[in-house]
């Protein structure tokens, strides 16, 4: 694993999972409204990783994912699974949206909600109820699988969200900022929730937020974003030993050491571009 | 608008409504009588002729008149319902086409739907098929227009969900976008329900042998006016049980709506 | 733009098929003529009277049943129960479409133009009715009350606050009420006859089979309908320029 500093490659020698290779990504290109996104993005992951894509806000990290998604194609670089080229969604990988209220459909129960995306999926009725009613035990949700989304609070709307990904059981799982729109009781839960899943179900996760505490708390890798044009800027590992704990693991000397090390990062990523008369007012 | 939600409340409202329900045909029984007009037949002859020439069990007006009504008029409804639908899906998700098609349906929609009578008329005669065809055809715009309206207005969110989890294209019309286009559709639908009944109406007032439009002309013709008065009540009747019928299966359907 | 292509694009079909034979010219003339007659229509002076026969019992009857409906609404809108009660018997009489009682206001008014107006106003009372209703309804408690804390008494509350802050939706009732108005007006024409009016120009090209005047004519209320929505829009605009919206459920 590569120790912190600016190294941008994984390990040498192991066949990457996942990756990204250069990735550009501009909006609008050639209007006024132009807007680069991704400047030369390159990064890998390996199976079984956890690894957390952090960055300063508005940096592009959405449209990362949506770009290794396959959900949209960018302007250049390329993206790999399993070292076949992605162009449009490949079959082992999913992603968790941020707005799970938008994202779960709201005329299906959270049972069919989550069974959804297995219709398709080539399974008999069978495997689909079994692998359905895991998901939900998995995120604790089996006593609600008759109700509504909207009967759900928003934690627990999220967590229907993450079953539906678990039930579709990718290799791959991709999340951008799930546990953004959540408090920090709920937050808390859904973290470790996510991570003894992973744990038990080995999936590799890559993981995006803007909370710096999350991505080092959940991680083996933290990948830190520029602000747009985004480029990875630091790939630190995140050598704490797991299980991790909301309250011991936070209180470990490492952990402050590699929070403050990603928060300075950020830190001062946020500060270029600020006009200089705005940073005497915060001063 | 708030709805009361106590059992109380709600009895309360019920029986107001009886009451007044019960007040006005009172109140008509009282004008009418006083008026002794023959236009204004009282109530108690109005309500006996329905019951007698419409509802009676083996009454003729029930298979000559009624019956023939709603089948026209249903008939007409659901085809162009059917239609519409599928061809709102089919616009709704290229913008462009609809571009190229919405101007032409919108003008369409601004004929009043009884202007298209003369037309209907000259083309295909006084049978059935006129009846028929010229319901589907006022019926048609605003269902379509509105099934367009909902398709575009799907939150792309849940294309995005679909297009993540290699949703199959049928999957994704059933069981997203129309689900997500239901509540605008179902406006279309409420709308185009009072353009059939007048269609069929006017249809029937116009060039018909059989019908509860035409019972009442009838009716008119021979100065009948307690069977003009019935024919009335039940058109009204009509409407306000096709509507309540829309009702059902709208609140079924969008159940999962937040109200 | 692009809906001048696709009338193009339309029109050029229909040219193409009647041309070619493809369709019967006794279903659908070629487009050329019936352009054709359209436009002649505009020169023709029966035609003109008529068409001002027709609009102006739509006018005389929208305005009265303005002069109705909106205080009718004001008063209703402000009283719960007497709302509670007269909705009972209004949504009674509701679902009669106002076109059945053409052969009734024959009877009671004769085949000329006050039978058209009267009917009119019947039927677009409903409406205007409806959304005054609607509209002193969905006033903001509070604006009221502010108003009558400053000494206003019920009367000039219920004119200056709710009457005004219903405006929008009074307009909304008007709108609609204005297309029922044509619709009532040519029906009206086409089952009473009378003396003119387009609908019963409408009836007379029918009659003869003058396929290419029945299509032209039809276009022309058409023309009518669209006319009327610009007419409002732009009044909207105007008016309610705070109330622009994206036209939903149309």
């Amino acid at each position: 694993m590569s120790t912190s500093g600016r190294s941008v490659e994984a390990d040498g020698g192991a066949p990457s999972f996942l990756a990204a290779n250069d990735l550009h990504h501009v909006f609008a290109s050639a209007t006024p409204q132009e807007h680069h996104a991704l400047g030369g993005i390159s990064l890998a992951v390996g199976e079984g990783e956890f690894v957390s894509v952090v960055g300063p806000s508005g940096c592009g990290k959405t449209t990362l994912l949506r770009c290794l998604a396959g959900l949209m194609t960018p302007s250049s670089g390329t993206v790999t699974l399993y070292d076949q080229r992605v162009t449009a969604v490949p079959k082992d990988l999913t992603l968790v949206f941020q707005d799970y209220g938008r994202s779960l459909y709201p005329w299906l129960k959270v049972r069919t909600n989550v069974d959804f995306p297995l219709r398709d999926a080539g399974l008999d009725k069978a495997e689909r109820a079994e692998r359905v009613a895991q998901a939900l035990a998995d995120v604790g949700l089996e006593a609600h699988a008759e109700k509504y989304p909207r009967q759900l609070s928003g934690g627990m709307q999220q967590r229907v969200a993450i079953a539906r990904a678990l039930a579709y059981r990718p290799a791959l799982l991709l999340m951008d900022e799930p546990y953004a729109s959540v408090d920090a009781q709920t937050r808390a839960a859904l973290e470790d929730m996510l991570l003894s899943v992973w744990a038990t179900r080995r999936k590799t996760v890559l993981f995006v937020t803007h909370d710096i505490d999350e991505s080092v708390y959940l991680a083996d890798r933290v990948i830190v974003l520029s602000k747009a044009p985004a480029r990875v800027i630091a790939d630190l590992a995140v050598d704490i030993p797991r299980p991790r704990d909301q309250i011991d693991t936070k209180s470990l000397p490492r952990f402050v050491e590699l929070r403050a090390e990603v928060a300075r990062l950020i830190r001062a990523e946020g500060h270029q571009g600020i006009a200089t008369d705005e940073v005497r007012e915060v001063r | 608008m708030t709805s009361p939600t106590t059992i109380t409340a709600r009895l309360r409202d019920a029986g107001i409504r009886v009451a007044a329900i019960a007040a006005a045909i009172a109140v008509w029984y009282v004008l009418t009588a006083r008026a002794d007009s023959l236009f204004f037949p009282t109530p108690d002859k109005v309500f006996t002729a329905v019951w007698d020439d419409w509802i009676r069990p083996y009454s003729t007006t029930w298979s000559e008149n009624l019956r023939p009504s709603l089948t026209r008029l249903l008939a007409g409804y659901l085809i162009a319902a059917a239609l519409a639908i599928a061809a709102g899906i089919m616009i709704g998700r290229s913008r462009r086409l609809g571009d190229y098609v919405e101007p032409v349906i919108d003008f369409v929609r601004a004929i009043p739907p009884p202007a298209l009578l003369p037309l209907f008329l000259v083309l295909l005669g006084i049978g059935d098929s006129m009846k028929i065809a010229l319901i589907a055809t006022g019926v048609f715009p605003p269902i379509l227009l509105n099934s367009i309206d909902g398709v575009r207005s799907i939150d792309p969110l849940y294309l995005d969900t679909a297009n993540v989890f290699r949703i199959s294209r049928l999957h994704r019309v059933t069981h997203v976008i129309l689900p997500s286009a239901a509540p605008k559709i179902f406006a279309g639908l409420r709308i185009s329900l009072s353009i059939a009944v007048i269609l069929m109406v006017i249809s029937e007032l116009i060039a018909a042998t059989n019908g509860v439009g035409f019972r009442i002309l009838q009716s008119q013709r021979q100065f009948l006016m307690v069977d003009l008065w019935a024919g009335l009540v039940v058109l009204g009747v009509i409407g306000a049980g096709l509507n309540a019928g829309l009702s059902v299966i709208e609140r079924r359907v969008l159940r999962w709506e937040r109200r | 733009m692009r809906g001048l292509v696709g009338a193009g694009v339309v029109f050029g079909l229909v040219e193409l098929l009647t041309r070619a034979g493809l369709v019967s010219a006794s279903y659908l003339p070629p487009a050329s003529s019936i352009l054709g007659e359209t436009v002649g229509l505009f020169g023709e002076g029966e035609f003109l009277s008529s068409l001002w026969v027709t609009v102006k019992a739509c006018l005389i009857g929208l305005s009265l049943s303005v002069l109705v409906a909106v205080p009718a609404g004001l008063v209703l809108g402000l009283s719960p129960t007497v709302n509670k009660a007269a909705g009972a018997v209004l949504e009674f009489l509701r679902p009669i479409p106002s076109v059945a009682l053409i052969p009734l206001a024959i009877l009671l008014y004769g085949r000329g133009t006050e039978m058209k107006v009267a009917l009119v106003i019947y039927a677009c009372v409903w409406p205007i009715l409806f959304n005054t209703i609607y509209g002193i309804r969905s006033v903001d408690p509070v604006a009221a009350d502010t108003a009558r804390v400053f000494g206003l008494g019920r009367v000039k509350t219920a004119v200056r606050v709710h009457l005004r802050s219903a405006s929008p939706f009074v307009y909304t009732g008007i709108k609609i009420a204005a297309s029922i108005a044509v619709i009532l007006a040519v029906s009206a024409e086409l089952l009473a006859g009378g003396r003119s009016g387009i609908g019963i120009l409408m009836l007379e090209a029918s009659s003869i089979g003058d396929q290419p005047r029945v299509y032209a004519l039809t276009i022309v209320t058409g023309l009518i309908g669209l006319a009327l929505n610009v007419v409002f829009a732009s009044i909207e605009r105007r008016v309610f320029p705070w109330n622009v919206n994206e036209d939903d459920a149309r």
